[in-house]
C-alpha cells in the first residue's frame, strides 16, 4: 500500500488514481511467472468444479449410475457402462475423476463461504475496535488474542464435537477459527487510517460514524484483507479436508475431497493407492495454487519490499 | 515484576475457567448422552437408574457445580465408554503424545536450522531456492495427506518402516518410552516426521531470515576481518543470535504440536491422547472431551505464561507498556 493506494479512494481524483494503482498492482503481480501460473490454475480449478456435471462421465451420487461391480478398478480400466476410468474407481464403484470434480465443488464452496462470512465478521469487529478505542477495543483484542493463541485444529475439532456433522456446522466452525485473523489485520490498518487527514476532514464535516467507517476507512484497508483472504481460504479448505478425513467433518452424503481421501485410507494398506492419492493431489494443487497467488500478492502489497 | 506475574496468572486462570464453562456447557447442552449409553433392551426403570448413577437426571447447573467441585480435587468425571476416570485415561496416554511431540520438535530443529542457515547465507544458489520452494510446499501440504503418502511409500511400497502403533517400549523411571528400543524408534520416526513437517518449514524460514540479517551485522564483519574461520562465524556468532527467536517461537509452537498430534496419531494409530480425543468425539464420550480440553488448555496457558514472564524478564519494555495500559 503505497501512499497512492491509500489516498486514492478518498480524494477527488479517486478514479484516475485507482486505475493506475490497480494497473501497477497487476503489472507488478505479473512479474512473477509462478504466481501467474498459480492464478491460471485457480481459474482452471474453479471452472472444472463449476462445469463438473457436464464434463464428467458419471454423476457419482446418482445411485442408478453407480455400479458396485465397478468398485476398486485401477486407473485406466473400463467401467461396466463402457467409459474409461482414467483415475480408477473407489470402494463403491464411483468413477474417481467424477467424484473428485464433484468433491472439489463442495470443498471450494465450504472454503469460499466460510471465508466470506469470517471476513465480514472480522472486518466489522476490527473496524469497531479501531474506531471505538478504549474498553471496547481492549475487550475485542483480548478476545482476538485468546482465539489466536488456541490452535485452529483443536478449536474446530471441539466445535464439531459439540455441533455434530453437516455443511452448516463445518462452515460455522471454520468461521470461528478464522474471524480473528481478519479482525487483527483490519484493526491494525484501520488504526493507521484513522489518524489520517481525510478521516479528520470527514469528521469535521459532521458525517456519521458508520458512514466514516464504511465509506472512508473500509476501502482503504481492503488491500491487506484480500491477502489474508487468499491465504485463509487455502487454510479453510485444508482444515475442512482434515476434519472430514478424521470423520468429524462433512458426512458421506456431502463428499468433499477430505471425505474421498478418508474413504480410500482403508484400501491404501492393501496397495490400492489411487483412491486416496488422486483426491489428495487435487486438494494439494488447489491449496498450493492459492498460496502461490497469496504469497505474491503479499509481496506486491508490502511497501517494505518495494525497491 | 511481582504485580506483572500476578496479573498474568490471574488472566491465565480466567482463561482456563472460561474455557471450562464454554466447553462443559457446549458439550453437554447438545443432545442427551443417555441414549448412547443404554442398550435398546433396557426398560424405563433401568434407563432411569443408569441416568441417576451418572448424575444425568439432574439439571445442567447442578451437574456443572458437581463437576467443578470434583475438578478441584482432580476428578474430571468418569468416561462413559471406558468406565474409568477421564483424567486417568488422559494421563495414561499423555507420555506417548509428549514423546511424539518432543521428537518432532527435535527433528524440526535438526533439519530446519542447517537448511535455513544455508538458504540464508547463500540466497542466490540453486539449492537455496529449492529449499525455499520445498518450505512453501511444507506450509501448503495438508498434514494428514502427507502422512498417508508416507505410509504408502515407506510402509506399503518400500516396507522400510512400520505404519502403525508404538512398537516395543521400555520402562524408564516408570515412563513407558519408545525411545529406548530400536523397534520403538522405527515406529516413532514416520509419525514424528509427519508432525514436524510444518515446523521444519517454519524453522527454515526463521533461520533464513535471521541468518540474512545477522550476516550483515558489524560483529560478523569484525569477526571476518579478524580472520575467524567461516565455520566458526556461522556455527558460533550467527547461530547463537538466530537461536533466540527460534527458541521463543518453538516454545509457543509446542502447544500446537500437541494439538496437531490428533491428526498424526489417528493416521499412524499412535496410542496418544490425541487419538483418545478423536475416539471420544466419535462416541460422544463427553467427560473425556471436557477433560482433554482442560488438560490441553492448562498446558497451553502455562506455556504462554512462562514465555510471557521470561520475556518480561529479558525485556523490561514489555511489562512497562503493560502497566501503562
Amino acid at each position: 500500500m503505497t501512499d497512492t493506494v491509500q489516498n486514492s479512494l478518498a480524494t477527488q481524483s479517486a478514479i484516475v488514481a485507482e486505475e493506475t494503482a490497480l494497473r501497477r498492482f497487476i503489472l507488478r503481480f505479473a512479474e512473477d511467472k509462478v504466481a501467474v501460473f498459480g492464478l491460471g490454475l485457480i481459474v482452471v480449478i474453479i471452472l472444472l468444479a463449476l462445469l463438473a456435471p457436464w464434463i464428467t462421465p458419471q454423476n457419482p451420487y446418482d445411485l442408478s449410475k453407480v455400479d458396485i461391480m465397478d468398485s476398486r478398478l485401477p486407473p485406466g480400466d473400463k467401467s461396466g457402462d463402457g467409459y474409461f476410468m482414467w483415475l480408477g474407481s473407489d470402494g463403491v464403484g464411483r468413477d474417481l475423476y467424477s467424484a473428485i470434480l464433484y468433491g472439489l465443488r463442495i470443498s471450494l464452496m465450504v472454503g469460499a463461504i466460510s471465508g466470506l462470512i469470517a471476513a465480514s465478521v472480522g472486518m466489522a469487529v476490527g473496524l469497531t475496535a479501531a474506531y471505538m478505542g478504549g474498553r471496547v477495543e481492549n475487550f475485542i483484542m483480548r478476545l482476538v488474542d485468546l482465539q489466536l493463541s488456541l490452535p485452529t485444529v483443536l478449536v474446530a475439532l471441539i466445535l464439531v464435537a459439540m455441533l455434530g456433522k453437516g455443511v452448516d456446522k463445518i462452515i460455522f466452525a471454520l468461521v470461528v477459527v478464522q474471524w480473528a485473523y481478519y479482525a487483527r489485520t483490519v484493526r491494525g490498518s484501520a488504526l493507521v487510517e484513522r489518524r489520517k487527514e481525510y478521516v479528520e476532514a470527514a469528521q469535521s464535516l459532521g458525517l456519521s460514524h458508520s458512514r466514516i467507517v464504511f465509506k472512508h476507512i473500509l476501502p482503504n484497508v481492503l488491500a491487506p484483507i484480500i491477502v489474508i483472504a487468499t491465504v485463509q481460504t487455502a487454510h479453510a479448505i485444508a482444515l475442512e479436508a482434515t476434519l472430514s478425513f478424521l470423520g468429524v467433518g462433512l458426512p458421506q452424503t456431502e463428499p468433499s475431497l477430505g471425505v474421498l481421501i478418508a474413504n480410500g485410507f482403508q484400501y491404501m494398506l492393501s496397495g490400492k493407492y489411487w483412491i486416496s492419492t488422486f483426491p489428495g493431489l487435487a486438494l494439494l494443487v488447489t491449496i498450493v495454487a492459492i498460496n502461490l497467488v497469496g504469497d505474491r500478492m503479499r509481496d506486491v502489497l508490502n511497501p517494505r519490499l518495494e525497491k | 515484576m511481582l504485580a506483572f506475574i500476578l496479573r498474568r496468572t490471574a488472566q491465565a486462570i480466567l482463561v482456563i475457567f472460561s474455557m471450562v464453562v464454554i466447553v462443559f456447557f457446549g458439550v453437554n447442552v447438545v443432545g442427551d448422552p443417555i441414549w448412547l449409553l443404554v442398550s435398546p433392551e433396557m426398560d424405563q426403570n433401568a434407563i432411569e437408574a443408569t441416568a441417576k448413577s451418572l448424575g444425568l437426571d439432574r439439571p445442567i447447573w447442578e451437574q456443572f457445580f458437581f463437576f467443578l467441585k470434583g475438578a478441584f480435587t482432580g476428578d474430571l468425571g468418569r468416561s462413559f465408554v471406558h468406565g474409568e476416570p477421564a483424567i486417568k485415561l488422559i494421563l495414561h496416554r499423555m507420555p506417548a503424545t509428549l514423546e511424539l511431540a518432543l521428537v518432532a520438535l527435535f527433528l524440526a530443529v535438526a533439519i530446519g536450522i542447517p537448511l535455513g542457515l544455508y538458504a540464508g547465507l547463500k540466497p542466490e544458489s540453486k539449492l537455496s531456492r529449492a529449499i525455499m520452494a520445498t518450505s512453501i510446499l511444507g506450509f501448503s501440504l495438508p498434514t494428514f495427506w502427507v502422512g498417508l503418502m508416507m505410509i504408502m511409500v515407506f510402509s506399503v511400497m518400500l516396507g522400510w518402516l512400520p505404519a502403525t502403533g508404538r512398537g516395543d517400549t521400555a520402562s524408564l523411571l516408570g515412563w513407558q518410552t519408545s525411545l529406548l528400543t530400536l523397534d520403538g524408534w522405527s515406529h516413532i520416526l514416520l509419525p514424528a516426521l509427519n508432525l514436524a513437517l510444518l515446523k521444519i518449514s517454519l524453522v527454515i524460514r526463521l533461520a533464513r531470515a535471521g541468518a540474512r540479517e545477522a550476516a550483515l551485522m558489524d560483529y560478523v564483519k569484525f569477526a571476518r576481518a579478524k580472520g575467524v574461520s567461516q565455520k566458526r562465524i556461522v556455527g558460533v556468532h550467527i547461530l547463537k543470535n538466530i537461536m533466540i527467536p527460534i527458541v521463543t517461537v518453538l516454545g509457543l509452537e509446542f502447544g500446537s504440536l500437541i494439538a496437531f498430534s490428533v491428526v498424526t496419531e489417528t493416521i499412524f494409530a499412535w496410542p496418544g491422547m490425541g487419538k483418545l480425543l478423536l475416539e471420544a468425539i466419535q462416541r460422544l464420550d463427553r467427560p473425556v472431551i471436557v477433560a482433554y480440553v482442560i488438560v490441553v488448555v492448562m498446558l497451553f496457558v502455562t506455556i504462554n505464561l512462562l514465555v510471557d514472564i521470561v520475556y518480561s524478564l529479558l525485556d523490561p519494555r514489555v511489562r512497562l507498556s503493560e502497566a501503562q495500559s
